[in-house]
């Protein structure tokens, strides 16, 4: 029973895109027909199971969709004529419903359009998000308010405002034009990416919804990359998150504790997840220009084909810290580059390089900064340096799992530290 | 809803930050066995932990409507709210006694922190007889 749910359920997700695609092509309003898609999902999602899956599932959505949505044109209609007899603007055709089992006059999957639809520059990356979940990941609205941790009402509300701005827009159902494709694909690009992360960096607490965020990415990452094969960028993403997500098992000990690269028991990484996002950045890095997700899967599979952490290949890491600087400077990357840094050439030179970033005040009072410079002080030999680095950080963080692994960081090395010395040795 | 309020005056208890990494395991597992035990028994609604208060920031409306935002609470705060649960029981008896175990949560030598928890009704909607 609860795996035909799951099937019914990975198969709605797999048709969501597509009937919202032919519905809105067909009847020309993205708004209404995610709507309709969304109502006859859930009609799906209760029948399905019990009933068994009709023949052309797809036909049947499309149908039972199409349904609602000239259902909605009638009341539209009726209230219209209530309020202005003049006003008979719906031509008599948009009125009946087209015959449920025709095909898409292209044929053609319209995943990639809806993609760069939700993912329109004008919204904020937490409306995307929510509406690209909701229309091409087919999840219904109070599974993404529950993965969110906000109510559903809140949820949909988000979803109304995305569809109405992207009307607003006056956008039309089709792909971008060719020059406007690549900016688009980059905003595409870190939705997926953000909702990954969404689902990574809280793989620690209970809710254990939000690790279902990380799969859902990387399930559209993998039908973004067979719908672009070609885009290097595309499959340096789904590497990115294959290799991210092949760790997660070993990322959190037995209390929900965050546990870091370093000390993570490597026999728990996900061998086959390792063995596929190497070989997709392998064949991906060489293919044009490289960008920052190539790079990142890049320094992702160093890690990962490590067999221990202090055998690393730190120097490699370190020079595409360099080259992922030089492709998109931010901040986050000059920090990494001084933990590369600091392995290659000592702690001193990673110190010098985060005085420089925290003069240049983007990254001040950021928890992220105060970690690593108590790393840094940690390996200088300045371990009352690094307990206070360590504190602050910990009083910084908006990640529980965060604070306690570095509250329980600095009480080790607290505990390690050498009392300081009490009067000076007896001088002769 | 069960408040766990913090004061240096109020907590006789050495600030956690200078605890063992033991005795923060145990504190830390002590918190997660509760959510999990409030879980399983169907009365967790809500479990929250609040970043610390340097990072919080008070905002306050203008006369003219404009937000005045600053870094709050200042360094004179002597209180702050650390986390807070919502719990759904038969009574408000056992809304007590959770507190109770909450607030017995492992400390410094694994002795009992004895930190008090506020006890708060959510309201809800106006009753059905008006």
């Amino acid at each position: 029973m609860t795996r035909s749910g799951d099937t019914v359920n990975d198969l709605l997700r797999e048709l969501a895109p597509q009937v919202v695609g032919v519905l809105t092509r067909r009847h020309g309003d993205f708004y209404a027909a995610e709507d309709a898609v969304q109502e006859a999902m859930l009609a799906a999602a209760a029948q399905w199971p019990a009933e068994g899956v009709p023949g052309s599932p797809r036909g049947w959505l499309i149908q039972v969709a199409s349904r609602r949505m000239v259902d909605q044109v009638r009341n539209e209609q009726a209230r219209r004529r209530r309020e202005d007899l003049s006003a008979r603007q719906v031509p008599a055709d948009r009125l009946a419903a087209p015959p449920a089992d025709e095909e898409d006059p292209a044929g053609h999957d319209d995943t990639l359009t809806l993609l760069f639809l939700c993912c329109h520059p004008s919204l904020s990356p937490a409306s995307a998000i929510a509406l690209t979940l909701r229309s091409v990941g087919g999840l219904s609205t109070a599974e993404i308010a529950d993965a969110f941790l906000v109510p559903e009402s809140t949820m949909g509300q988000r979803i109304s405002r995305a569809k109405q701005r992207i009307r607003a827009s006056g956008l039309p159902f089709r792909m971008p034009d060719r020059q406007d494709r690549p900016g688009r694909l980059d905003t595409v690009l870190h939705v997926l990416y953000l909702i990954f992360n969404e689902g990574y960096s809280s793989s620690a607490g209970p809710d254990l919804q939000r690790v279902e965020l990380s799969r859902e990415a990387i399930r559209l990452a993998r039908a973004l990359h067979a719908l672009l094969p070609e885009d290097g960028e595309v499959a340096g993403l789904l590497a990115l998150m294959l290799l991210t997500h092949a760790r997660s098992a070993a990322r959190t000990g037995p209390d929900g504790e965050l546990v870091p690269l370093a000390e993570q028991d490597r026999t728990r990484w996900d061998a086959a997840l390792v063995a596929e996002g190497v070989a997709l950045i392998t064949a991906a890095l060489p293919r044009g220009p490289v960008g920052p997700y190539r790079l990142q899967a890049a320094i992702a599979a160093v890690h990962d084909e490590a067999p221990t952490a202090d055998a690393t290949d730190w120097p490699q890491i370190l020079a595409l810290y360099g080259v992922l600087e030089s492709v998109s400077a931010n901040p986050v990357v000059t920090l990494n580059r001084a933990v590369a840094a600091s392995m290659v050439h000592g702690p001193a030179a990673a110190l010098g390089i985060l005085a420089e970033l925290e003069a240049d005040g983007r990254l001040a009072g950021h928890h992220r900064l105060y970690v690593v410079r108590a790393h840094l002080l940690e390996q200088a030999g300045d371990p009352a340096g690094a307990v206070e680095n360590l504190r602050t950080a910990a009083d910084r963080t908006a990640s529980l799992a965060e604070r306690h692994h570095l509250t329980l960081r600095a009480a080790r090395l607290a505990a390690e530290a050498p009392p300081p010395p009490a009067d000076g040795p007896p001088g002769p | 809803m069960l408040l766990m309020q913090f004061s240096r005056e109020s907590a006789d208890f050495a600030p956690i930050d200078s605890w063992t990494q033991e005795e923060l395991r145990a504190h830390i597992g002590f918190m997660r066995d509760t959510n999990v035990k409030l879980a399983g028994s169907g009365e967790l609604v809500d479990a929250q932990g609040l970043a610390m208060p340097d990072t919080a920031k008070i905002v306050r409306s203008r006369a003219d409507g404009a937000p005045v935002v600053t870094e709050g609470p200042f360094a004179e705060t002597k209180e702050f709210l650390a986390g807070w649960w919502i719990v759904d029981c038969e009574e408000p008896g056992r809304a007590v006694e959770i507190a109770t175990a909450i607030s017995a949560a492992p400390g410094p030598k694994g002795e009992p922190l004895n930190m008090p928890i506020e006890v708060r009704q959510v309201m809800s909607g106006p009753p059905s007889d008006l």
